[in-house]
């Protein structure tokens, strides 16, 4: 397969396309913008389905209902977009139907900037809208693994009647490498028995988040979560590097993960038995693999670009088994590999107490600068 | 093995251009790369860069510190750069908009003037090739026929006229640079 350069939002829209995306709606936000450019001219010449609405709630309400037919839709933005799309979210999620949702984030929190964050962490994966539901939640580091994962979000999105979210940053958005993308994909519409596709000789399918009888208002809420516990048991992603013969390691997600990548190179080449875990599947997030690694390593050093919102998960998995140093750039700052060396150089020395807080440590740090 | 190049100046100037001229130059010769850009909300007139990474196997930061690799095509950009250059390092200054000298004695540079270089050419917007083809002259990290042919297969048809020109211009800047640079002490 050929290599060309793409610029990862775009690369995005094109992966959707041949993962046989029919129906996208947006709304323009930078960093995000190029996708939903790219989209408005692509998808019309093949017949299908592109509209740029008014806002971003009418963007997600246009992305429910289209997500009822069963067919492919999805919609992108960037953080303070993702914001205004919360109450629609949760009505799909409600009434469980699958959709894909793409999140080019940017710093925060209010308007922010445009520059890359990884802010929106919590908000997507604990669920920004009001209820109990469970989106999964993809954090590519490449354009290329962005790229592979299109297809997958879509596939999982209609195995479990879901969202799912690819969880980017404004730096994947913008920045360019060289992509093989997958061939074209035929658009298939399957049958489902929960899709409103046209009730012509069959009873027709009712599709709502209203269930006014709360026992069968539970009842649902327990259905949503039996799926997300398959998805649990069955979705879990990630990548390692360096981890054989490591005795400290690093842990991040996306361009922080990456950034990580650098720093470990690094450190090896100053004979520090250092490795890497990068989540992929942050939503389920891989607490087994992080809990079978604390028993490993004698410490870890976890990294984001915000105030150590996926920190709590690797907490959960570790329970103070040993010492955790947290390091986070906010505000669309994106940290050097330089800087995440130094953290492991001094968390070696000075490793700490497996009891201590990685967030007050790292915070006392930021102000002593 | 990996290299990094920085490129800075204005917007305008075709610093974002010149990164992709070599990022499709690397990739051409199957090398992994990565190019990304910083610049802030207005399309013209504002400070512009980006960082060129080509990498053997899987890159990892899109961006470093220290790059060994420099163009600065303004004054403000050199104000701000000189410093991160990378020890033993590369930097080309476009003269045509910079009336000091570098200050470093670390690295190799040359001052060009690459806008009036490039005018003789022929176009004036050149000025951001001949700066590329000064860096490959004291840099080899690709070579100009790998730039020329990675323009011959990615310009747009209707650019493709200017192919001739945009050699020369690669040529011109490498030459310039032979002569002319400062090695590092």
């Amino acid at each position: 397969m050929k290599r060309e350069l793409w610029k990862g939002n775009e690369a995005i829209a094109e992966a959707a396309v041949r993962a046989g995306v029919e129906a996208y709606f947006g709304y323009p936000i930078t960093p995000q913008s190029e996708l939903l450019e790219y989209m408005s001219r692509r998808l019309p010449e093949l017949g299908r389905a592109f509209v740029q609405a008014e806002s971003e709630p009418a963007v997600i309400n246009m992305v429910y209902g289209a997500a009822c037919t069963g067919a492919r839709v999805m919609t992108s933005s960037s953080s303070p977009g993702i914001s205004l799309m919360q109450e629609g979210l949760s009505y799909i999620a409600g009434t469980e139907v699958p959709m894909v949702l793409v999140n080019v984030m940017r710093g925060g929190p209010g308007l922010g900037n445009i520059a890359p964050s990884q802010g929106d962490y919590s908000q997507i994966t604990k669920g920004g809208g009001h209820g109990d539901y469970f989106p999964i939640v993809l954090a590519p580091a490449s354009i290329q693994e962005t790229v592979d994962l299109m297809p997958v979000a879509f596939d999982l999105a209609h195995k479990y009647r879901s969202i799912c979210c690819i969880l980017i940053d404004g730096s994947i958005g913008q920045m360019m490498e060289p992509v093989k993308m997958p061939d074209m994909m035929p658009v298939e519409r399957k049958v489902y028995d929960w899709a409103v596709s046209g009730a012509i000789g069959r009873e027709r399918h009712v599709l709502s988040s209203i269930y006014l009888d709360v026992p069968t208002e539970e009842k649902i809420n327990l259905r949503i979560l039996g799926r997300w516990k398959e998805v649990q048991e069955n979705e879990i992603r990630y990548r390692e590097y360096y981890l054989e013969d490591a005795e400290t390691a690093i842990i991040g997600f996306g361009t922080a993960g990456r950034i990580a990548l650098s720093a470990v190179r690094a450190a090896r080449a100053m004979g520090i038995k250092v490795g890497l875990f990068r989540p992929i599947s942050v939503n389920p997030f891989p607490y087994k693999r992080v809990e079978e690694l604390s028993e490993r390593v004698k410490s870890l050093l976890v990294v984001e670009m915000n105030a150590g919102q996926m920190l709590r998960d690797v907490q959960t998995a570790v329970r103070q088994r040993i010492p955790i140093r947290f390091y986070g750039r906010l505000g669309g700052v994106m940290p050097f590999p330089d800087e995440f060396v130094n953290e492991l150089q001094d968390l070696l020395k000075n490793p700490g107490k497996p009891e201590d807080d990685p967030v007050d440590l790292w915070y006392r740090r930021m102000m002593a600068r | 093995m990996q290299t990094e190049i920085f490129i800075a100046g204005f917007g305008g100037q075709g610093v974002m251009f010149a990164g992709q001229m070599f990022s499709y130059a690397a990739m051409d010769i199957g090398k992994e790369v990565t190019w990304i850009p910083s610049y802030g909300p207005e399309m013209r007139g504002g400070t512009a860069n980006c960082t060129i990474v080509i990498a053997d196997e899987e890159i990892g930061s899109p961006l470093v510190l220290n790059p060994p690799a420099v163009i600065v095509m303004n004054l403000p950009s050199l104000d701000k750069y000189e410093s991160a250059v990378k020890p033993g390092g590369v930097l080309v200054v476009n003269a045509s908009m910079i009336d000091r000298e570098v200050k470093r004695t670390d690295i190799t540079w040359v001052s060009l003037p690459c806008n009036e270089i490039a005018e003789e050419v022929g176009d004036r917007r050149m000025a951001n090739v001949v700066a590329a083809g000064a860096l490959l002259a004291l840099m080899p990290i690709l070579t100009l026929e790998d730039i020329e042919a990675a323009l011959k297969a990615h310009m747009p048809k209707r650019h493709q006229h200017l192919l001739p020109k945009n050699v020369e211009a690669l040529k011109r800047g490498a030459e310039y640079a032979k002569e002319h640079a400062i090695k590092a002490k």
